[in-house]
């Protein structure tokens, strides 16, 4: 089921420019890691490319190692389709397929992935989904609604409820909660304490209370200077990183005297 | 006085609504309004205060400046069309259009005037630009509808159930009767045989460019693109006729006027598809690869489906520019009176082709069944948007509750 995540020296480019530089850091299984820092440090660049959809950008690639359990992501012979069944990912804006119904959006990633599912069985999967996305109850009177009807807060867990769907070990959330009010954060803060049993979660974050609240261990991301890529402060659990940080830049950032 | 202090080039509108919504004991020393002045109302009086109430508050002039009563537009209307008629009248204009410009042009400086005068500068341009705006607007749709109401009023008559299933074999130019069957029957064929050759090149050419083609190979069939958009529709006949016709030796046939109108027909689904293409988010694109699902089938799947109305649309322009195409047509289907049910061997008809020679002849039945054909023309491009229109409802994207 989970799997740990270790990265090795990575250091990512969007063509000529360097995003981030020599990352090493692990990811423990079945808890939740907080990516911190300020805008444009590379926390989301380093998010993406733990799936290889840092590629999907034009002009974008990787150096150094991702390991999902020893195996490397970037290996010569690894599929990126198959990486990213593996790794699942939760974008910033909810994103529900505008073509399909609530349900279509749950059974999109089998069904787009031309796995054929018999009726009951895919009704079973839906409704299993929805559950775990503590969504069942606000939509299961209305399936076969369009996903775009639902509120912010409802099409993000929608589209948490797609990506766990597809029955990834890895959940990556990048900003999950900046587009939405405090009510639906709290929801999906929930959900991200129920789901961190089964899944290992990575989650980049703005808001230093929810890094607080949800995370077990929180990165740390910082620019040296403007126009030089990012780099990895300190990685620790996330209360010493809150109480007491080992760089003092890390607790300037914490306690708001910058950034 | 304070319009000194004021930049030059402030138009002064807010001093004179101020000074309009003003109680009368202060005068507007400038621009005050006379008192009869249509539309002028009445400066807001402050409302009787109840007995022993504190002294009322100042009237707000910002909030509530004076307008002008509805009526006004209506009432400046008739008079911009009394004055256009005296003008045309006096000066002996014969052309009724000549009146109605005038009535126009006086129509828009008084609005204007009286606007600037009662509500200020602001009002009146936005008042300027509405009318502008619905000036451009009729200008565009009034030879619309002069069109169509033109066609449905002389083609109407002739359109009836033996006119759509009969062809003009044996039919003198000069005798009633006679049919438009073939003619249909030839666009249609013509028509579908264009969009089966150009829909796929045209639709793949658009995916590539959008969504694999990077680098010189895109920037080049891009332009390539632009050229054929370019090419003019005889060009592309003779282009076929040569090569088809003349080299190959292959006869006249529907098929050959088909290809002419691929050749029209693909830059235009290509240029419109990929702009539709475009429109489709990137997020959209981002969320299908991090389920693990393949490019081609995020391609096939998701981003396609998001934008059908839009295809579905260009590609019913493109339908309804090779429809009314009459010059490849001429070059290589030849035309003929009689029915052709097979498009890939002998000249057939089309509808265009079919009323510039019914026009040609000259005669009173052969004008109506110009027209009618005409007629049948523009309801069968109609009847092919609403199809698109509905097939694109029924797949695109669904709307909220």
């Amino acid at each position: 089921m989970a799997k740990r995540i270790d990265v090795h020296g990575l250091t990512a480019y969007y063509g000529a420019h360097k995003a981030i530089e020599d990352i090493t850091m692990h990811v423990e299984p079945t808890s939740v890691t907080a990516f911190i820092g300020p805008s444009g440090c590379g926390k989301s660049t380093l998010l993406r490319t733990l799936n290889r959809m840092h590629e999907v950008t034009p002009g974008g690639r990787v150096e150094g190692k991702v390991l999902l359990d020893n195996e490397d992501l970037y290996g010569p012979e690894v599929d990126p389709v198959a990486v990213r069944r593996t790794v699942g990912m939760v974008f910033q804006r909810p994103n529900p397929f505008p073509t399909m119904s609530i349900y279509d959006n749950v059974a999109a990633g089998l069904r787009l992935n031309g796995i054929r599912y018999r009726k009951s069985e895919l009704d079973d999967i839906v409704e299993r989904n929805l559950r775990g996305a503590n969504l069942w109850h606000e939509v299961k009177d209305r399936l076969n609604r369009p996903g775009s009807g639902l509120s912010g807060g409802q099409q993000q867990r929608l589209c948490i409820a797609r990506a766990i769907a597809v029955e990834p070990e890895v959940l990556l959330m990048d900003e999950p909660c900046s587009a939405l009010d405090p009510i639906s954060t709290l929801a999906i803060e929930d959900l991200i304490d129920k789901l961190k049993t089964r899944y290992t979660i990575v989650i980049v974050t703005h808001n230093m209370q929810q890094a607080a609240r949800v995370s077990d261990r929180t990165a740390f991301f910082n620019l040296p200077a403007v126009g030089r890529p990012g780099r990895l402060i300190e990685v620790d659990a996330t209360e010493k990183i809150f109480s007491n940080p080992s760089v003092p830049d890390t607790e300037d950032y914490i306690s708001g005297r910058f950034g | 006085m304070t319009g000194r202090l004021r930049p030059p080039e402030d138009p002064g509108g807010e001093e004179e609504r101020l000074r309009a919504a003003m109680p009368p004991g202060e005068p507007g020393p400038t621009r005050d309004l006379p008192a009869g002045a249509p539309g002028a109302r009445p400066p807001a009086a402050p409302s009787p205060a109840p007995p022993g109430a504190a002294p009322p508050p100042a009237p707000r002039p910002v909030l509530r400046p004076p307008r002008l009563p509805r009526w006004s537009l209506a009432a400046l209307l008739t008079g911009s069309l009394a004055v256009g008629t005296a003008a045309g009248l006096i000066c002996r204009l014969s052309s009724h259009l000549q009146w109605g410009l005038i009535a126009a042009a006086v129509f828009v400086a008084a609005t204007f005037g009286l606007t600037a005068r009662v509500e200020g500068r602001r009002r009146a341009a936005d008042r300027l630009a509405a009318l502008l705006v619905w000036a451009c607007f009729a200008v565009a749709v009034l030879p619309l509808a002069a069109l169509v109401g033109e066609t449905v009023a002389r083609g109407a008559p002739g359109v009836d159930g033996y006119f759509l299933t009969h062809s003009m074999n044996g039919v003198l130019s000069w005798q009633h009767g006679g049919g438009v069957y073939h003619a249909l029957l030839g666009t249609l064929e013509q028509v579908l045989l264009a969009s089966l050759l150009a829909l796929p090149v045209g639709l793949l050419t658009a995916v590539y460019l959008v969504e694999y083609g990077r680098g010189r190979l895109a920037a080049v069939v891009t332009f390539f693109v632009d050229v054929m958009a370019g090419i003019p529709s005889i060009v592309a006949g003779l282009f076929v006729l040569s090569l088809w016709i003349t080299i190959l030796d292959l006869g006249y046939s529907g098929l050959a006027g088909s290809l002419a109108l691929a050749l029209l027909m693909t830059p235009i689904v290509v240029r419109s598809t990929e702009e539709m293409l475009r429109l489709v988010p990137n997020e959209l694109r981002e969320a299908a690869l991090a389920l693990g699902v393949p490019k081609w089938r995020t391609t096939l799947r998701v981003v396609l489906p998001t934008c059908a109305g839009g295809i579905a649309t260009g590609v019913m322009l493109a339908l309804a520019r090779i429809a009314g195409e009459t010059a490849p047509i001429l070059l290589l289907v030849f035309g003929t009176n009689m029915i052709n049910r097979d498009p890939f061997h002998g000249a057939q008809s089309s509808l265009p082709l079919y009323v510039y020679e019914q026009w040609s002849f000259g005669t009173e039945p052969a004008y109506e069944r110009a027209w009618a054909a005409a007629l049948v023309l523009i309801a069968l491009v109609m009847l092919l948007n609403l199809l698109a229109r509905a097939l694109a409802r029924w797949k695109g994207p669904r709307p909220g509750p």
